[in-house]
């Protein structure tokens, strides 16, 4: 049994009589200790997703199944008592601004009628774990945007929920900041065997800590599976946009390719060889590096680049041929806009 | 002129002006704040929309607000005797005071919980934080320093109107500053009225503030 499952998830919202659909036909399965990463541009649908898993959006059709039990069939008190198994955090931390850090921690478990005294001392382990326990008395005005999460963080967890859900929750933060927060997900989910859904638009969150990834697009799932698999291999065309970084829809002018732009992908082992120099002495051809980076991917090096080949198809061909055989992973890179 | 007499019934104008003043505000708010979150939780996107009751409360209190208070003092004249018993004097002056403040306050309420962040009642949601939990230990806290701030201002609003009720035998320093200022000719205990009238004011005014920024943890 899944910890999470999501069975032809569909919502619609009515704006001004019209009814948009957010989400399609979404299906998903997140397993125990997992930490999924849900990727989209912005208006995908996403952080509408998100908020299907603890209810904060009734679905349109679908079932939302929380380790088998379909939150459609709970009373709102029951429904109440689940979503306190839940923890979640925001892109905005959204803590009480008139509460000091420690009532925030607090917060849930004065609302699930936990004692002062028990709270309390839950709340300072908490705050230990988030390293903000000298922090206890301040209120989160004082506070920088990367403590405000951490304090975001001990509140969601101060129930001992299960799952924790994070909508876009790096994406008020510097990239210093981001990491940090990424690494304490990480902590915590290897320490407490929590379950983590990511909800992003940055690439670089899911490739440093996720294990498996959904994309979506326009509020469709269009690829899913470990975050390994598709940063080698994207199949879909949003999967690819967002590793690259490059736009879909560019102008008319843009469109018109100056050449075939490809995308290869070398793990540790094939990076010793110079296959490039190679190509280039071999073909007796000039390749254009338009972008060169390595990614840590759970732990592992991950080199990516992005080649321009010279306009003869018959070597282009070739080319791929050739780094194919090399075993690089290559992907076309469509309409390339530099 | 302030023989002993004179300060006598100043010091009792002050008395029955903050007891009608003071007492407004209280018996208001126990009418106008139920009545503020039962509007900000109605709108459409409150905790739970009810367009019904929403357009109801919204048309009562528009209503009442409109009527200006002098002529809604004359209107509640056999309300007010049936009520307390008699028409004139700082209790009866009450009724009106309260009739009139209550979807005033109402207002005030609702702006100040409409202020209050939306996604930190979306976190107490995910919680699983009840409605009622939600207003009494989110809306109510979050807006505190709005709903303080709302407070003393309705409070000198209502010190106003407590003196305005003085044309018709209300009681009070308005009522002294009326009858002797305006019945009488005689200037300066008019002068004097308004003078003290002022100071309560200022002093109204700025303790609302004061306790209001001292209860404030969102600056610094």
């Amino acid at each position: 049994m899944s910890e999470i499952e999501i069975r032809h998830l569909t919502k619609k919202f009515e704006v001004n009589k019209h009814w948009i659909t957010a989400l399609e036909d979404v299906n998903l399965s997140i397993e125990s200790g997992d930490i999924y990463g849900v990727i989209g541009m912005s208006g995908a649908g996403k952080s509408t997703l998100v908020r299907s898993i603890n209810f904060l959006e009734k679905p349109t059709e679908g079932q939302v199944l929380i380790e088998g039990t379909d939150l459609a069939e709970l009373s709102g008190r029951e429904l109440r008592k689940k979503r306190s198994e839940i923890g979640m955090i925001f892109q905005g931390f959204n803590l009480l601004e008139q509460k000091n850090v420690i009532d925030n921690v607090c917060f849930p478990l004065e609302i699930a009628g936990v004692k002062k005294k028990e709270a309390s001392a839950r709340a300072i382990e908490l705050l230990k774990m988030v390293q903000l326990e000298e922090k206890e008395r301040a209120y989160p005005s004082q506070l920088s945007g990367g403590q405000k999460q951490r304090v975001a963080i001990a509140r969601a967890l101060a129930t001992s929920p299960k799952i924790l859900l994070c909508d876009e929750a790096t994406s008020a933060l510097d990239p210093q900041t981001t990491e940090s927060i990424l690494k304490l997900l990480k902590e915590i989910n290897e320490k407490l065997g929590i379950t983590i859904v990511i909800i992003t638009h940055q690439m670089s969150v899911v490739t440093s800590i996720c294990t498996k990834v959904a994309i979506i697009d326009s509020g469709r799932l269009v690829e899913e599976g470990s975050v390994e698999k598709i940063f080698e291999s994207p199949s879909s065309d949003a999967a690819k946009e967002l590793l690259s970084g490059v736009k879909r829809q560019a102008s008319s002018l843009e469109i018109l390719p100056a050449y075939r732009v490809i995308r290869i992908v070398f793990s540790e082992n094939s990076a010793y060889e110079p296959v490039l120099s190679n190509v280039i002495l071999k073909f007796g051809v000039p390749v254009n590096i338009l972008k060169a980076d390595t990614k840590n991917v759970n732990g592992k090096a991950k080199g990516e680049m992005l080649l321009g080949l010279p306009d003869d198809p018959e070597v282009q061909e070739q080319i791929i041929a050739y780094l194919k055989e090399r075993e690089l992973i290559v992907s076309e890179v469509k309409d390339y806009a530099g | 002129m302030l023989d002993e007499k004179v300060i006598l019934m100043l010091l009792e104008g002050i008395r029955d002006t903050l007891y009608m003043t003071l007492f407004s505000t209280f018996a208001g708010y126990v009418l106008g704040l139920p009545l503020g979150i039962i509007l900000n939780v109605t709108r459409a996107d409150g905790l739970k929309p009810n367009r019904v009751i929403y357009r109801i409360l919204d048309i009562t209190c528009n209503i009442v607000r409109s009527i200006p208070f002098l002529i809604l003092l004359i209107l509640l004249i056999p309300f007010t005797r049936a009520l307390v018993g008699q028409s004139y004097g700082s209790t009866a002056t009450i009724v009106p005071l309260v009739i009139c403040a209550a979807p005033y306050i109402a207002r005030v309420v609702e702006s100040s919980l409409n202020e209050v962040d939306a996604g930190v009642i979306e976190a107490a949601k995910s919680m699983g934080a009840s409605d009622f939990q939600i207003i009494r230990k989110v809306l109510l806290v979050e807006a505190k320093t709005s709903l303080l701030t709302g407070m003393t201002i309705t409070t000198g609003l209502l010190l106003g109107y407590s003196a305005m009720s003085g044309t018709v035998g209300g009681g009070g320093l308005g009522d002294i500053a009326v009858r002797y200022g305006y019945y009488r000719w005689q200037t300066d205990i008019m002068i004097v009225t308004v003078i003290l009238l002022i100071l309560i004011f200022q002093i109204i005014q700025n303790v609302g503030m004061k306790i209001a920024n001292l209860l404030d943890h969102r600056k610094r």
